[in-house]
């Protein structure tokens, strides 16, 4: 019982610590891809820092729900980790406290809470950042809805350790149609949820292009680092559901032993710099889309993700 | 054969997977280029599908149903068209449509539940060895072309649509038997051909003498609209 207590809050401090590493390093890769030099992967760490340490400035004319928001904003993600399996294949200590749906609701809560604060202090661009990110919000959540059904029809389950046993059990239900078709439209999901290219640009600096961006712009101080340490926590603990449960459930520690646990994260780091290459790959051969191509681009991870569960519901 | 036949099924069942994606993928898309190269890779599909099923059923035939369709689609149909229209058509982004791609999408899925719903009785008549999901994503690939044929507005598109058709005939019809005919794929193939070289003048008929392809503007004659432009009628 102690050993997966301490695993687990092992498995939030891997989290937190390496969060914004991977976005460093993804953006690193982007500006080499784009024969550019880029920032430092550390960079996210020294904005972080430097954000810490500044002044916050919240307005007079603002509440109380602007000054919660970036707690509760950091805090989804990262209570999120602990549900998922992050370094281990069997389920930790507070691992069948909510399954996927309820990962969704947590993560939606913040969500949630990161538009109030935008609406909050007037800012022009705020609610109109907040509105889009509603727009982008309710088109993928049928997509959302879809894949866990299809999942939880195909795994018997939609804890997500129980998931991930389901796929690898043999090459046959690894290779089947619906789960590829699921992955693809899982990728676009974390694509639209995490604001990568097709659908929102991160590292945009027009106001007026800004989906996730904008929300934020209000925030100073300490309110901005926590901000933007959940935007990378996030990040992570999408690609982790995606890599750990649905695409390559392997190199996680399968003993309970202090050792082997250890030996799971430059493993699992391995697997997201991979993912990494191909999100760099993905976001640099594409452009954003027009904001009324958005609905087009969801439209078509629903139809995947319907398409897969037709192709495992009709399979005899 | 030192794959195992289930293997052989399951990368099947993939290629089936994707084949229906290529289906819906060419429904969304907007441009004819990416419209030809969704193509490509269906035909490429086909022909691994053929080629696995070959190898799952022991069939000769079915090897060279799969050479004659890696030669004939992926390469030959897209040099012919090159060949036969000019490039303008290629660089055109956006394709007319009847119906925007969200409703379009709509229907496609539609049309792919009904097409499964319609493999039920084909497959109960079967022999069990022959039952895969060739068949209903087959047919779905037949319906998803017939569709993509009705809406388009563009010639060289619609042309695809037709192929399109031809490809998910076959992707049901290679699975159903262990002996298809080899003189029929040539035959089909051959056939398919001839109707991309005689659309492709066609095409570039219509291009010539009225300046674009949207077939979508030729319901209509061309004094018609002058008249509708002078406000005579």
């Amino acid at each position: 019982m102690a050993f997966r207590i301490l695993c687990n809050a092992l498995q939030l401090l891997v989290v937190l610590a390496l969060s914004p590493l991977i976005s460093g390093v993804l953006s690193r890769l982007k500006e080499i891809v784009q024969s550019k030099r880029g920032p430092s992967i550390f960079q996210p760490y020294r904005d972080l820092w430097k954000l810490f340490h500044k002044d916050e400035v919240v307005s007079s004319q603002s509440s109380w729900i602007f000054r919660v928001t970036p707690y509760v904003v950091f805090v989804a993600p990262a209570f999120v980790v602990l549900l998922i399996p992050v370094l281990t294949s069997y389920p930790l200590y507070l691992a069948f406290m909510a399954d996927m749906v309820g990962v969704g609701f947590i993560l939606a809560l913040g969500g949630f809470f990161a538009i109030l604060g935008a609406v909050d202090p007037a800012n022009p661009y705020g609610p109109m950042g907040a509105s889009r990110t509603r727009m982008v919000g309710f088109l993928a959540e049928p997509v959302f809805v879809i894949v866990f059904f299809t999942v939880s029809y195909v795994a018997g389950s939609t804890i997500p350790y129980i998931v991930q046993a389901q796929w690898v059990v043999s090459p046959e239900s690894f290779l089947a149609p619906a789960h590829i078709l699921l992955l693809a439209a899982f990728l676009m999901l974390i694509l639209a949820e995490g604001g990568r290219i097709p659908v929102d640009s991160p590292t945009g600096h027009f106001e007026l292009a800004m989906i996730d961006e904008s929300k934020s712009l209000e925030y100073s101080g300490r309110g901005a680092a926590l901000i933007k340490w959940s935007g990378h926590v996030k990040l992570m603990v999408l690609m982790c559901v995606f890599l750990n449960v649905l695409v390559t459930p392997w190199g996680l520690a399968a003993r309970q032993r202090f050792l082997e646990v250890l030996l799971a994260i430059p493993l699992v780091a391995l697997k997201i710099l991979i993912l990494i290459l191909v999100l760099v790959v993905i976001e640099s051969s594409l452009a954003k889309l027009r904001l009324f191509r958005i609905s087009e681009f969801l439209g078509a991870a629903f139809i995947t993700c319907v398409a897969a569960m037709i192709t495992r519901a009709f399979a005899s | 054969m030192s794959i195992p036949g289930s293997t052989l099924g399951a990368l099947n069942a993939l290629a089936g997977g994707l084949f229906l994606l290529t289906a819906f993928a060419m429904v969304a898309t907007r441009q004819t280029r990416g419209c030809l190269l969704l193509f490509i890779y269906q035909s490429l599909l086909l022909a691994a599908s053929a080629f696995l099923l070959a190898g799952e059923y022991g069939s000769s035939h079915l090897v060279g149903v799969g050479v004659v369709n890696l030669i004939s689609k992926p390469i030959v149909v897209p040099l012919i068209l090159r060949r036969t229209l000019s490039s303008e058509i290629y660089t055109r982004r956006e394709i007319d449509q009847a119906l925007n791609i969200p409703a379009s999408l709509t229907i496609a899925l539609a049309l792919a539940v009904f097409s499964y719903f319609l493999a039920i009785p084909i497959l109960n008549s079967v022999a069990p060895e022959f039952r895969s999901a060739n068949v209903p994503i087959g047919l779905a690939g037949l319906l998803l072309g017939a569709y993509t044929l009705a809406v388009r507005r563009e010639a060289v598109p619609m042309l695809i649509g037709i192929l399109a058709m031809e490809n998910g005939a076959f992707f049901a019809g290679i699975s159903l038997s262990r002996e298809l005919p080899l003189i029929v794929e040539l035959a089909i193939a051959s056939d398919g051909l001839i109707l991309v070289f005689v659309t492709g003048v066609l095409v570039r008929t219509i291009q010539r003498r009225i300046g674009s392809t949207r077939v979508g503007e030729l319901a209509s004659l061309k004094e018609d609209q002058a008249l509708r432009r002078q406000g005579v009628t």
